[in-house]
């Protein structure tokens, strides 16, 4: 035993050795740090991203909104007629008395540019809701030019020089005025998620592109959805070669990688030039992004075929069920959570795609809301692009608003897939 | 759409009284039918549906033809003898009128006379076909009950119906390629009949934007996509600069280091990277990464362009990440264990096992990863059309503006659509060029992954 306690002189225990055997400990140190901080990096990154998103488009949720005394002074009304009256006078008139010091001409029209056109119809409305109110007058909370919005909501450097700013001096004036009578507030800006597109960035919503969006991923869901689970069901259980699935399914995994854009050149040759399907219409792009889709769905229906235990299959068949007996009594119904999942998952995919849309002419502008699969409409992701293009300062808010309420919807439908597998996922 | 609800009511009742005349034939007893009674109902609804159905599309195709012999025959004597596609406008032109639409020709007392005989036809013509369908319907879904009887084997063609459809919906993918590449490559023929295919594939100049004078022949800009391709692959490369190492050391560590506490985080992380549209990456390129990058450069003394290749490229790596990553994760993953654990066992330390046995092991399914990352970076389109430029440099300096493949297809077919011009068309040679160089791609990365997983089953 006490031999054991002399120092043994092995080559492992060399001073060449001990060093190397740190060089080669370090060198594991500095890989795994150098691969945690790889996925690090990609955490900064989506922080990065989703931040500044964030950050950006908050305060598009918000509007800033004026007090106003109106009257409807008989000068400008028709009693006859209330819906014909001259409501930018009333407007002006209601400014002009406020800042009576505003007596020129181009004056009066800065002043009636810090309220937004929405206000003469505001206007218009409380009179034709109450044509009792001729000739008296009414408070009215008016939504405000997107400048003053933007000044409000201190996107504007009040410091800087005033023709480098896009508001002048005097009609910083005018809104601290308000802001000091207590006469402006910050609300939540409900028009920006019911109206449509508008040119003027307070009065744009994401209403008519969620519409748009609904429509279209409706005609993708419609169309893809029991084609690719027919053809999932016909390569899996009833195709009479073997060599057939395998063309038809080296076909498949090819069609999942073709670039989305692609899709789009087909949607624009077929359903445009040879069948003359209307322009911007959902039914155009939803038949693209079905197409898009169907690969996937057929991948994952496949799949959740291939997994459920053959022996199900074989009972079913053994007490006399015939193969579509099998498949629609049987197979289907217990696949149908993955089948479901994975299509949830293709219609999200779908719902962010907007390249293949651009192609089939869905960037139009429109105001409308849709209200059918053949009118005239643009997508939410299309909507996103429009904005970004649009030099307006109030737009950069208006897109990162736009942006966060398609990752509300995106985050929900992959919420409600994770769901579906958890809940209802069978495990053999 | 009267006529498709009328129908799919029909057919419904036809479906119920089958399924219930099958009950009562067998007084109860279902279990004496050969067919269960469902199969009844739907062979009575299907008899009832096909031929109405079929019936109904012949109807409209004879009719319309009838209709434009009628109206053609009714025109007076030089309309009728004017040549095929005058003709043909003139009779589209009355169909448009009658539908209540703005005509494209002159309003001539012939045209109104032919809008309000097309009108009446047309009709005439869909009431007869209405009626048609419906008897033929209810008489087929009739003689089909008649024959209900519990030896009665509904079964067999009830099915075969069902197959019939399911085929078809398997022939809709691979018609889906078909039509891809016949479409694409119909117009791209076109293009290539207006400019040689040698100009278009070795060009360097590209300017289609160039206004095209109606006389002039051959004066159809400069259609060079040299320096598309190049925009494209500089673009690309700056993107898998980011994205393979990042998404390669990321899924070493999913797949070698991370407990299941780790993984449960991170994975969630790259897919919600994977799920974040495609725009928005473009409009945080364009908005956020291209302005920053623009300012360091300053600061650095170098001249960044607004529209940097740079840009585009930093933030499509990004978005790829998560693509490598998991390709990778899925190739380590397949290694077996026996080679990870004889290397631990001879003594290699952890590092010296991924780097000198489970990557090259792993490295035919790594590298199709690789290319598939690339042919995705390749047809990207949202991202590069937001922050990448317009402007067609022939250079390799990514603080430049480059143009891509997939920014010029979307800037020509963006605006004006007239099918015949150069411009449009080279759209489509553009588009078969990215969906042949993909589709390589795709077919090398799958032999790839498919040799490699054969290896170790």
């Amino acid at each position: 035993m006490t031999d054991m306690a002399q120092p043994m002189t092995s080559i492992h225990q060399s001073d060449f050795s001990r060093a190397r055997l740190r060089r080669r400990y370090a060198r594991e140190r500095n890989f795994k740090i150098m691969s945690v901080s790889a996925l690090g990096l990609t955490g900064i990154f989506l922080v990065i991203l989703l931040g500044s998103i964030v950050l950006n488009g908050w305060s598009g949720f918000l509007g800033t909104e004026l007090r106003l005394e109106v009257t409807y002074s008989d000068e400008h009304i028709d009693v006859e007629n209330p819906a014909n009256g001259n409501f930018r006078m009333i407007i002006l008139d209601a400014l002009r008395e406020r800042f009576p010091e505003a007596t020129e001409r181009r004056e009066q029209r800065a002043l009636l540019g810090i309220v937004s056109n929405q206000g003469i119809y505001d206007v218009r409305e409380a009179l034709l809701d109450n044509p009792s109110l001729a000739g008296g007058s009414l408070e009215l909370w008016i939504p405000a030019a997107t400048e003053v919005d933007m000044l409000n909501k201190g996107y504007v450097d009040r410091s800087a020089p005033e023709e480098l700013r896009l508001i002048d001096d005097r009609t910083i004036a005018w809104v601290d005025a308000f802001d000091e009578a207590g006469d402006l507030a910050t609300v939540f800006n409900w028009t920006f998620l019911v109206s449509g597109d508008s040119r003027e960035p307070e009065l744009a919503g994401v209403g008519g592109a969620v519409l748009g969006s609904f429509w279209i991923l409706l005609v993708t869901f419609v169309v893809s959805f029991p084609t690719g689970v027919g053809a999932a069901v016909f390569m899996e259980e009833f195709a009479p070669k073997r060599r057939w699935v395998d063309v038809i399914e080296v076909n498949i995994n090819n069609l999942a990688a073709v670039p989305s854009i692609v899709f789009g050149l087909l949607g624009l040759a077929v359903f445009l030039n040879v069948m003359h399907l209307p322009r911007s219409a959902p039914v155009v792009g939803g038949l693209t992004l079905a197409l898009m889709t169907l690969p996937t769905i057929i991948i994952t229906t496949r799949a959740a075929l291939k997994g459920i235990p053959p022996s199900i299959k074989d009972a079913a068949l053994s007490i006399g069920a015939s193969p579509v007996q099998v498949v629609s009594h049987h197979l289907l119904p217990l696949a149908m959570p993955r089948i479901l999942t994975g299509a949830i998952i293709g219609m999200a995919r779908a719902l962010g795609e907007s390249a293949p849309l651009l192609m089939v002419g869905m960037v139009a502008f429109v105001v409308d809301l849709p209200s059918g699969p053949t009118d005239a409409a643009t997508a939410l992701p299309v909507q996103v692009f429009l904005w970004a293009d649009s030099p307006e300062r109030g737009f950069v808010e208006k897109t990162s608003a736009a942006i966060m309420v398609l990752l509300v919807f995106l985050i929900a439908m992959n919420g409600l897939a994770v769901y579906l597998r958890q809940r209802f996922e069978i495990r053999w | 759409m009267m006529l498709t609800l009328a129908l799919i009511c029909l057919a419904a009742a036809a479906f119920f009284f089958g399924q219930r005349k099958a009950v009562s034939v067998t007084g109860g007893r279902t279990s004496a039918l050969h067919s269960r009674p469902v199969y009844h109902g739907w062979y009575v609804a299907l008899a009832c549906g096909l031929p109405a159905v079929s019936l109904w599309f012949l109807i409209l195709l004879v009719g319309d033809w009838m209709i434009d012999r009628t109206i053609v025959a009714a025109l007076p004597g030089e309309l009728r003898e004017a040549s095929a596609p005058v003709l043909q406008r003139f009779l589209n032109d009355a169909e448009t009128l009658a539908a209540g639409g703005v005509p494209t020709i002159e309003l001539t007392p012939e045209l109104e006379a032919a809008a309000a005989s097309f009108r009446r036809l047309s009709l005439l013509e869909h009431w007869v076909g209405f009626g048609a369908a419906l008897g033929i319907g209810l008489i087929a879904s009739g003689i089909a009950m008649r024959r209900i009887d519990v030896s009665r084997r509904t079964r067999q063609p009830v099915e075969r119906v069902l197959l019939i459809v399911l085929l078809a919906a398997a022939a809709i993918s691979v018609l889906t390629t078909a039509g891809i590449v016949f479409s694409v490559l119909f117009e791209a023929i076109r293009f290539f009949d207006k400019v040689p295919i040698l100009d278009f594939l070795f060009g360097v100049k590209w300017s289609p934007q160039i206004a095209l004078r109606e006389d002039q022949v051959g004066s159809s800009g400069a259609f060079g996509a040299i320096p598309l391709f190049t925009g494209t692959l500089l673009v690309t490369f700056v993107a898998m600069l980011v994205a393979g190492p990042v998404g390669l050391l990321s899924a070493v560590y999913l797949a070698e280091y991370a407990d299941p506490r780790h993984r449960a985080v991170a994975k969630p992380m790259l897919e919600i990277l994977a799920g974040i549209p495609t725009v928005v990456y473009g409009f945080f390129a364009a908005l956020i990464v291209a302005p920053a990058l623009r300012q360091a450069g300053i600061s650095l003394g170098l001249d960044v362009a607004s529209e940097s290749a740079l840009a585009a490229g930093l933030v499509m790596g990004m978005m790829i990440i998560p693509f490598v990553s998991s390709l990778t994760d899925d190739a380590l993953a397949a290694v077996p264990a026996d080679l990870r654990d004889a290397s631990l066992g001879l003594g290699a330390t952890h590092q010296e096992t991924v780097t000198r046995v489970v990557i090259p092991a792993a490295l035919p399914g790594i590298v199709a990863g690789f290319l598939l990352a690339v042919s995705r970076a390749i047809g990207e389109t949202m991202i590069v059309v937001m922050a990448a430029g317009l402007a067609a440099n022939l250079t390799a300096n990514p603080f430049e503006a480059v143009t891509t493949v997939t920014v010029q297809i979307v800037t020509l077919l963006i605006g004006d659509q007239e099918f015949d011009s150069a411009k449009t068309l080279a759209a489509f040679a553009l588009g078969l060029t990215l969906f042949m160089v993909t589709l390589g791609l795709n077919i090398v990365a799958l032999r790839m992954v498919q040799k490699y997983q054969e290896q170790y089953d």
